[in-house]
Formats: structure tokens, C-alpha cells, sequence
């Protein structure tokens, strides 16, 4: 038999909370992580607004051996793994040799670590340039120095999808645990709030003007003019189900479904792939969309994009069939790590049975949506479905369930 | 500059490649081998590369991975500051 | 029953001659094509040497917004992805858009792109606070390079799952690994799938200058390349792209396609040892060959040819050579093992794709390349490297590995459909 892939532990380091409890506390209660960039001064740039992690002092969390070779990412993204182990009461010391691999998602790689060696090279020239450089900032980094730091020695991978990455990384993590590898952890990480990062994302433009932080990222409103980038890591541990009951871990849920899609280049005049990205994830998960008990969006935060999801959401629940919310309003988009962060939001909503709010957020009537917004929505949720979409046309979508 | 001392030694190493966890830089280093201090060969050639920016010598190519201890490394930056590396 | 994967569509832009022949024939005729960097300056560094692509993309019909819109290494890409499915007798559009997927391996993305764009909006560097009022209007697609996977994507007019895999230096076999994931699964029926890179750029040599990775053998470029030889002294940086088509094997029958080859295993390894090194014992790289043959159900004597990582760096060669010996034991010292890397140099993450490619040819015309400069091998190394001459000999089964920063080892196994071991 096919062996159920569980999530047994979770990692988070979020602008609104770092660490499980106080990101999950924060969301719940609508606290917005988002502020006035403070890394850097953003004066001279159109964009001012990010969310950021704050009070995260990496020295305390990680041997400074680590520190003159990693990126701030790569710090959230170590610091969380270690988290999700903890989480999962996972010894890596006593798993098989080969049972354990990494599959993470990243955007952008380690900006501000590029951002130093490039400012080294032009300005210095080429011998000031880090012996670190050749791996510190690549899309790769994160899975190889979890690897490392826990002796995972089973599969590796690493997806560039954009903002759907966090569910394509799940997703390829599941295949391994299919096919009998015991644990994966998976997840992504992203942070590019350095001033190259934050210059290179302004030409997409889709980021938010706005400088008031609770007007700057309004999905599914009227007055939504983008949104606001974030920084962040979510890491999950996942688990062959039957081997993490016999350890006697129940898990947060099961990742039940799970499709990918891409969308038509906007020359061909077909329309967007993202609904069949979400029937084909519930196909998989063998649920109809009257078992969905909420669904996390992807929540884009512009017109167009906002309608595309709308639309697509319309048409497989009917209108308002569904409750739907944005956590991501109160965080900014994390890039990769957004759509991890949405999963682990989904899991702890079933686990806590409370979907988080959409904050700032008045919905426009014409979306047909069932936003839940303002405060928590407490019941039962044993179903859930988020969906994520990346720049250039990456659409994913997964469903997670309560595992019995 | 002319000589590099055990503490510029110290400083350089933490600026290039910090502590491993359960090693000290701080107490009598000088001796103990690079794989006991868990220097790898990167953390020693991002020594060697900070060194020579600051000083302004240039190593010749595959000294450094032979080096054994940070005396070593020591003895071999001050005699290139010395003028006499050969 | 396990869906089978064939390799219909090969297209090839590598170092000494762009396209399929052109490539084939560098290879077994033992030329190399590494050289004097040409694309920038290289006078300021410790290596000045690599293996470049004599590329246009005007003649390659790229039209003057492309070329603005994408990176060398997108454009790369582009051109072996229409390359490989004219190979592969299919024309863009022609395929079911929901059953079409795109994966696109490449270790450091739009590099060249940055690199350039960072010298601008940093004015050479003085600016830690960029200007972005010099930004060019393309570099969200440099920043995130799933933008590789989205060129792709439309002009094949692929909709179903597309991303880029990154995995360093293994990023060619694992996106090629992965397309293999969706096909068996019954996602997709047709990938287009391998990698590209264009790191031949400041900021990529200097990072390599910094852990003297790279040979400094500036005076004779053409002979820099010397994997397994006893006085080798690291790699040369290279670049190009390989796509290929891969669909059922089935459905390729059914449409008369010409099969180059099967893929019938593949397996990555993390060796959670080093973000750089290698462990001598070559445990991790056994592991994913161990592995990807299991998959594959072949024995380690059904194997004859190895298409090495073989970069030319003391530590790998040692270490592939242990992992050969350690996954196929006494068969080792039979099998011929090659690198192509001693011609067309290293392209990162690109490379692992053109090997595949090399090694889907090495079956359609039973030849195994050579590996050039080989004049005395490395004491440490003492397998059969096929130096300096192409050796004809029949070729039913090829292993492929490859090795990356990040401490990943990866093995995918080719044969010929009809061969006598699958059956």
C-alpha cells in the first residue's frame, strides 16, 4: 500500500510571530506583521512597506561557525528546521542512514548575501569576493545546509516556482515518502528585503505603493493596488504516517492532494490554468469541493489577479461556496516561503479548529466570496485547501485533511 | 604591518568562519590542528583570503591546505610580512 | 503496469558547435573546446579560462525583444527546447496543452544578468542603496528564474506542471529526474525537460577563484580540462543547454517516434557532509547508483558505460571513483568511464543535461566518448577512463552522475528499449 505522507512538525519564522505559538497567536488575532522597511532606509524607493522578521538574533540559535557563510534566509530557514524536528520529537540521530531527505522551495536565493559579493567584486575587485559566494546565495543552499546540519542523507531537491514553490516543494517531498523514504523535511524559506532584492522585484509591478500598512495589500477589495513583500520560513517535517504512529506522533494532517499547472502565455488568449491546478488537487485528494472547510488563497492583491482566483473559486464551489481567507495580509508575500507559511497555517487551523482572518480587508461584493475577515472564525475544520500562484504563470494548489 | 599577532590571527578567523559548536577560538589555539579547531579547508582558504587583504601578501596556490595549525599559518604570514617567504 | 519514459527529442547548445551533430562530433572526435574567456575581462582573475558557446541569438531567430526579455541562459534554453522538439518531429501547439509539462534545471539562473544589472544600479559598486531608476524592466525575471521554466513553458504551449530545478550541479539530472516523476505518476504525458546555465560572468569566477576550484592554467586553455589526469588542477567553468523530449514510451511508439534511449532509473542523494566537499568514501554517490539501478532493475554488470561527473578536481575524481567502485564492485574496473567535461568544460547545472543528452547518443550510435588530456591517471584513480580516443563498442545501458554544491550526488540510467537486460 501507498504510504500517507503526515506533517509531524512545523517551523515557523514569520514578520508576525516567530516561532509556532506566537506566529499562530499573532494570526489568529489579526496582528499585522507588516511596517516601514527598517533593515535598510527605503526613502528614495516607491516601495517602503515590507514585512519583516523582527527580534530574530540568529547567534542565538546558531553556532557562529554558520554565520560568515549563510544568508539571512538561510538562517530563518535552519532555525525553523530545527523547530519542525523539535516539533515532530524527531531524533535525526536515529533514523536510518539513508531515511531522511530535504526538499526545499526558494524564490531568489540569498539576495543580500549576493548583494555583499557583488558590492565586493565591482567595487573592490574580484580576490574580495567570499569563499562562501559559491554556494551562500544559490537556490540550492537551504537543502544542503539542513541536510548537513541534521545528517539527512536520503533525497534532495530544490524548486524555483516562484511564489507557488512552498506547495511544489510538499508536493515532490510526498513523492519520496510514496515511494518509502521515511522522512522528508520540506518547506521553503525567502528573503530578499536588502535594496538590490527589493529594486530587482519593482519592475514586476505588482508591489504595493501604498506607505499606510494597513491599506498597502488588500486581496479581494476594491481598493487593492498589490501587495507588500515579506521575508520568512516555514519549514514541515513530513512523515511516513504509519512510521510516526508507531513512534507515537499523530501529526498535524495529511497532505491529501496536490496539483500543479501553468498558465497559457497571455498572447494565446486561453484561459488561466488555476482552476483546474485546484480541481485536479482535490481529484487527488478524493474529496468533492462540498468537503473543503475553508480554502487559503493566494490572495494576489491586484484586480486582475485577484479575479482569475475569484473566478476560479466561483466555479468549483459557487459563489460564496466557501469560506476563504488570507493570512498572508498580515505578513506580506513571503515568495516561496509564502505558500509554505499558508500550509502550516492550514494545519494549525485544523489542529487549533480556528480559520485565522483576513485583515483590512473590505471585500468587494463582485468577488462572490465568502472572505473571512475582521476576526477568527472558529468550528470544525477537517479539510483544507490552499492555493498559490507564482510569477510567470505557477499555479498549485493542495488539500490537507485531518489525519484520522 | 609588521606582525601579525595570535589576536589578529583570533579576529580574522571569527570574522572568516566563526566557532563550530563545543570549539573555542579564545583559549591557547596555537597548536591544536585545524581539524581539531573544525577548520575545513574553505574556512582556512577564506582565512588565508582575508589575511592576505588585509596585509597585502598573496599566498602561493596550494600552500595553505597543507598548513596543519594556526602556528603554521602564523609562522608563514610573518615570514612573507618579514620578506623572506622565498 | 510502471509507465515506461523515452527520450524522443534531443536539442544540444554546447561549447565547440551548437546543435546535436555538431556536439556529437566534438565529443567522439576528442577536440576540446575550452579557451580564453572571451565574454568579459577575465585579466583580473586567477583563472581566465572556460569553454564558451559561439552563440547568436539573432541567427538562432530570437527576436530583438527576446533577447532583452531573457538571459544568455534563457535564450540558451529556448533554442535547445525548439531544437529537441523538431528532433523530436512535433510542432509547438501541436501537443494537448494539460498533458504537457516543463523542467528546467539550472544552478545559478539569470548570474550574467545580475551581475551586469548590479554593476549599473550600483554605480560599479559605490551604491549599497541601488538606484532603481536605472533598473532594467526585465529584472524580476533575473530575480526569480522560474521565469527559465515560463519561456519554456509558452513556446511549447505546455500547461501542465512546469518549475526549474535547482540543485547546483546536479540541477541537470534532478530536473530530468523529476520530469520522470510526473510522466510515471500519469501527471503529464510529454516533459520537456533539461538545463541551461550561462555562468561565465565576474561574479561566478571570482566565487570559484575564491576556493581555487578552478584550473589556473591560463597559458594553455585547451588542455586545462584534465579530469583524471595525474596533474589536473580543478575545472573549467562552462556553459550551453541541453532539452530534451521525453514522453511514454507507449505513446512514442504509437506515433512512430524515434527512441534514442529509455530512462529507466534515477535517485539523488544528499551526502550531509560538506556544502562543498566530498566524502572520500563516495558512500552518498553509491547510494543514488545503488538506488537509480535498483529502480531501473539492472544488475551493476548490465552497466556498459559510465558517463562520469569527472569535473577534473582532485577531490571529486577520487571520490566518483570510490563510488563506482563501491555500487558496481568488480564490474568497475570493466566498465568504461568517461568525461565530456574535458571538452566542453563545466556548465554548472546545465552539464548534467548535456550528459544525459551525450549519453542517449553514446546508445544510438554504440560509441562511448573519451575522455581528453588523459595522458597518466591519477594513481588514486585507476579505472578505465577511455583517454583521448572515442571507442566503438556496443552501449545498451549508460549510468550518468553528477555531483553539486550543497553536498548532492545524482545517477540516472539510460538503455536502448530493445536491450537484452530490461527484459
Amino acid at each position: 500500500m501507498t504510504p500517507t505522507a503526515v506533517v509531524t512538525g512545523i517551523g515557523i519564522a514569520a514578520p508576525n510571530g516567530l516561532g509556532t505559538d506566537e506566529y499562530w497567536r499573532a494570526t489568529v488575532a489579526g496582528v499585522n506583521g507588516i511596517a516601514r522597511i527598517s533593515r535598510f532606509d527605503p526613502s528614495q524607493y516607491p516601495v517602503q512597506l515590507a514585512g519583516e522578521v523582527r527580534n530574530f538574533d540568529p547567534a542565538r540559535y546558531l553556532p557562529s561557525r554558520l554565520l560568515p557563510q549563510t544568508d539571512h534566509m538561510t538562517r530563518l530557514a535552519l532555525v525553523a528546521s530545527d523547530w519542525a524536528l523539535a516539533d515532530a520529537k524527531l531524533n535525526p540521530a536515529e533514523q536510518p542512514e539513508f531515511g531522511m531527505g530535504v526538499v526545499t522551495a526558494s524564490s531568489c536565493g540569498g539576495f543580500e548575501f549576493g548583494q555583499r559579493e557583488l558590492e565586493n567584486l565591482w567595487a573592490r575587485g574580484g580576490q574580495y569576493v567570499s569563499a562562501y559566494q559559491s554556494f551562500a546565495w544559490f537556490y540550492a543552499v537551504n537543502t544542503g545546509q539542513i541536510s548537513i546540519r541534521h545528517g539527512m542523507r536520503g533525497p534532495s531537491g530544490v524548486l524555483v516556482t516562484d511564489g507557488a514553490g512552498g506547495l511544489d516543494a510538499v508536493g515532490h517531498a510526498r513523492r519520496h515518502i510514496r515511494r518509502g523514504i521515511p522522512v522528508i523535511v520540506t518547506g521553503a524559506a525567502d528573503s530578499s528585503l536588502c535594496p538590490w532584492g527589493l529594486v530587482a522585484q519593482l519592475p514586476c509591478g505588482r508591489l504595493s505603493t501604498v506607505t499606510e500598512p494597513d491599506r498597502a495589500y488588500l486581496p479581494f477589495d476594491a481598493r487593492a493596488t498589490g501587495y507588500v513583500p515579506g521575508e520568512g520560513a516555514a519549514i514541515l517535517v513530513l512523515e511516513d504516517a504509519a512510521r510516526a504512529r508507531e513512534r507515537g506522533v499523530a501529526g498535524y494532517g495529511e497532505i491529501a492532494g496536490y496539483a500543479a499547472t501553468f498558465d497559457p502565455s497571455p498572447r494565446s488568449g486561453r484561459p488561466p490554468a488555476l482552476r483546474r491546478a485546484i480541481e485536479l488537487a482535490l481529484a487527488d485528494a478524493e474529496v468533492g469541493p462540498a468537503d473543503i472547510d475553508v480554502v487559503f488563497a493566494d490572495g494576489a492583491g491586484d484586480r486582475e489577479r485577484d479575479r482569475i482566483e475569484a473566478d476560479a473559486l466561483c466555479a468549483v464551489f459557487g459563489e460564496a461556496g466557501v469560506p476563504v481567507t488570507v493570512p498572508k495580509t498580515m505578513t506580506g508575500r513571503l515568495y516561496s516561503a509564502a505558500a509554505a507559511l499558508d500550509l502550516a497555517a492550514a494545519l494549525l487551523a485544523i489542529h487549533h479548529r480556528v480559520i485565522p482572518p483576513t485583515i483590512h480587508v473590505s471585500p468587494a461584493a463582485d468577488y462572490r466570496l465568502d472572505l473571512v475577515t475582521g476576526t477568527a472564525r472558529s468550528g470544525q475544520i477537517d479539510t483544507v485547501l490552499i492555493v498559490a500562484r507564482g510569477h510567470g504563470g505557477f499555479n498549485a494548489a493542495m488539500v490537507v485533511r485531518r489525519h484520522a | 604591518m609588521a606582525e601579525f599577532t595570535v589576536d589578529d590571527l583570533r579576529r580574522v578567523m571569527r570574522a572568516a568562519a566563526g566557532e563550530a559548536e563545543g570549539v573555542s577560538l579564545d583559549g591557547p589555539i596555537l597548536d591544536l590542528t585545524f581539524e581539531e579547531l573544525s577548520y575545513d579547508s574553505l574556512a582556512l582558504l577564506e582565512t588565508a583570503s582575508r589575511i592576505e587583504r588585509e596585509t597585502g601578501i598573496t599566498f602561493p596556490d596550494g600552500v595553505i591546505n597543507d598548513l596543519k595549525t594556526p602556528r603554521d599559518l602564523l609562522t608563514l604570514v610573518n615570514s612573507h610580512l618579514a620578506g623572506n617567504a622565498g | 503496469m510502471r509507465r515506461r519514459i523515452a527520450i524522443t527529442g534531443i536539442g544540444v547548445l554546447a561549447p565547440g558547435g551548437l546543435g546535436t551533430k555538431a556536439f556529437w562530433e566534438l565529443l567522439t572526435s576528442g577536440t576540446t573546446a575550452t579557451r580564453r574567456i572571451s565574454l568579459f575581462d577575465a585579466t583580473p582573475f586567477r583563472s581566465q579560462i572556460a569553454a564558451e558557446c559561439d552563440f547568436d541569438p539573432v541567427a538562432e531567430g530570437l527576436s530583438a525583444q527576446e533577447i532583452r526579455r531573457m538571459d544568455r541562459a534563457v535564450q540558451f534554453g529556448v533554442v535547445a527546447a525548439r531544437q529537441c522538439l523538431a528532433d523530436a518531429g512535433l510542432s509547438p501547439g501541436e501537443l494537448p496543452p494539460e498533458r504537457v509539462g516543463v523542467s528546467v534545471g539550472s544552478a545559478v539562473g539569470a548570474t550574467m544578468s545580475l551581475d551586469q544589472e548590479y554593476n549599473v544600479v550600483s554605480d560599479s559598486g559605490r551604491d549599497w542603496l541601488v538606484d532603481h531608476r536605472y533598473a532594467s524592466p526585465h529584472l524580476y525575471d533575473y530575480f526569480v528564474p522560474g521565469s527559465f521554466a515560463a519561456e519554456v513553458a509558452w513556446l511549447v504551449g505546455a500547461e501542465g506542471p512546469a518549475a526549474v530545478v535547482s540543485a547546483g550541479c546536479t540541477s541537470g539530472l534532478d530536473a530530468i529526474g523529476y520530469a520522470c516523476d510526473l510522466l510515471r505518476e500519469g501527471t503529464v504525458d510529454v516533459m520537456i525537460a533539461g538545463a541551461t546555465d550561462a555562468p561565465i560572468s565576474p561574479i561566478t569566477v571570482a566565487c570559484f577563484d575564491a576556493i581555487k576550484a578552478t584550473s589556473p592554467r591560463n597559458d594553455d586553455p585547451e588542455h586545462a580540462s584534465r579530469p583524471f589526469d595525474r596533474t589536473r588542477d580543478g575545472f573549467v567553468l562552462g556553459e550551453g543547454a541541453a532539452m530534451l523530449v521525453l514522453e511514454d514510451l507507449e505513446r512514442a511508439r504509437r506515433r512512430g517516434a524515434h527512441i534514442y534511449a529509455e530512462i529507466v532509473g534515477f535517485a539523488s542523494r544528499c551526502n550531509a557532509y560538506h556544502m562543498t566537499g566530498l566524502r572520500p568514501d563516495g558512500r552518498e554517490m553509491a547510494e543514488a547508483i545503488r538506488v537509480a539501478l535498483d529502480e531501473a532493475r539492472l544488475a551493476p554488470t548490465d552497466v556498459d558505460y559510465i558517463n562520469a561527473h569527472g569535473s577534473g578536481t582532485k577531490q571529486n575524481d577520487r571520490h566518483e571513483t570510490a563510488a563506482f567502485k563501491r555500487s558496481l564492485g568488480q564490474h568497475a574496473y570493466q566498465v568504461p568511464v568517461s568525461s565530456i567535461k574535458s571538452m566542453i568544460g563545466h556548465s554548472l547545472g546545465a552539464i548534467g543535461a548535456i550528459e544525459v543528452a551525450a549519453s542517449a547518443l553514446a546508445i544510438e550510435h554504440n560509441v562511448v566518448p573519451p575522455t581528453a588530456n588523459l595522458h597518466e591517471a591519477d594513481p588514486e584513480c585507476d579505472l578505465d577512463y577511455v583517454p583521448l580516443t572515442a571507442r566503438e563498442q556496443q552501449v545498451d545501458v549508460v549510468l550518468s552522475v553528477g555531483s553539486g554544491f550543497g553536498g548532492f550526488q545524482s545517477a540516472i540510467v539510460l538503455a536502448d528499449p530493445e536491450a537484452k537486460a530490461l527484459s
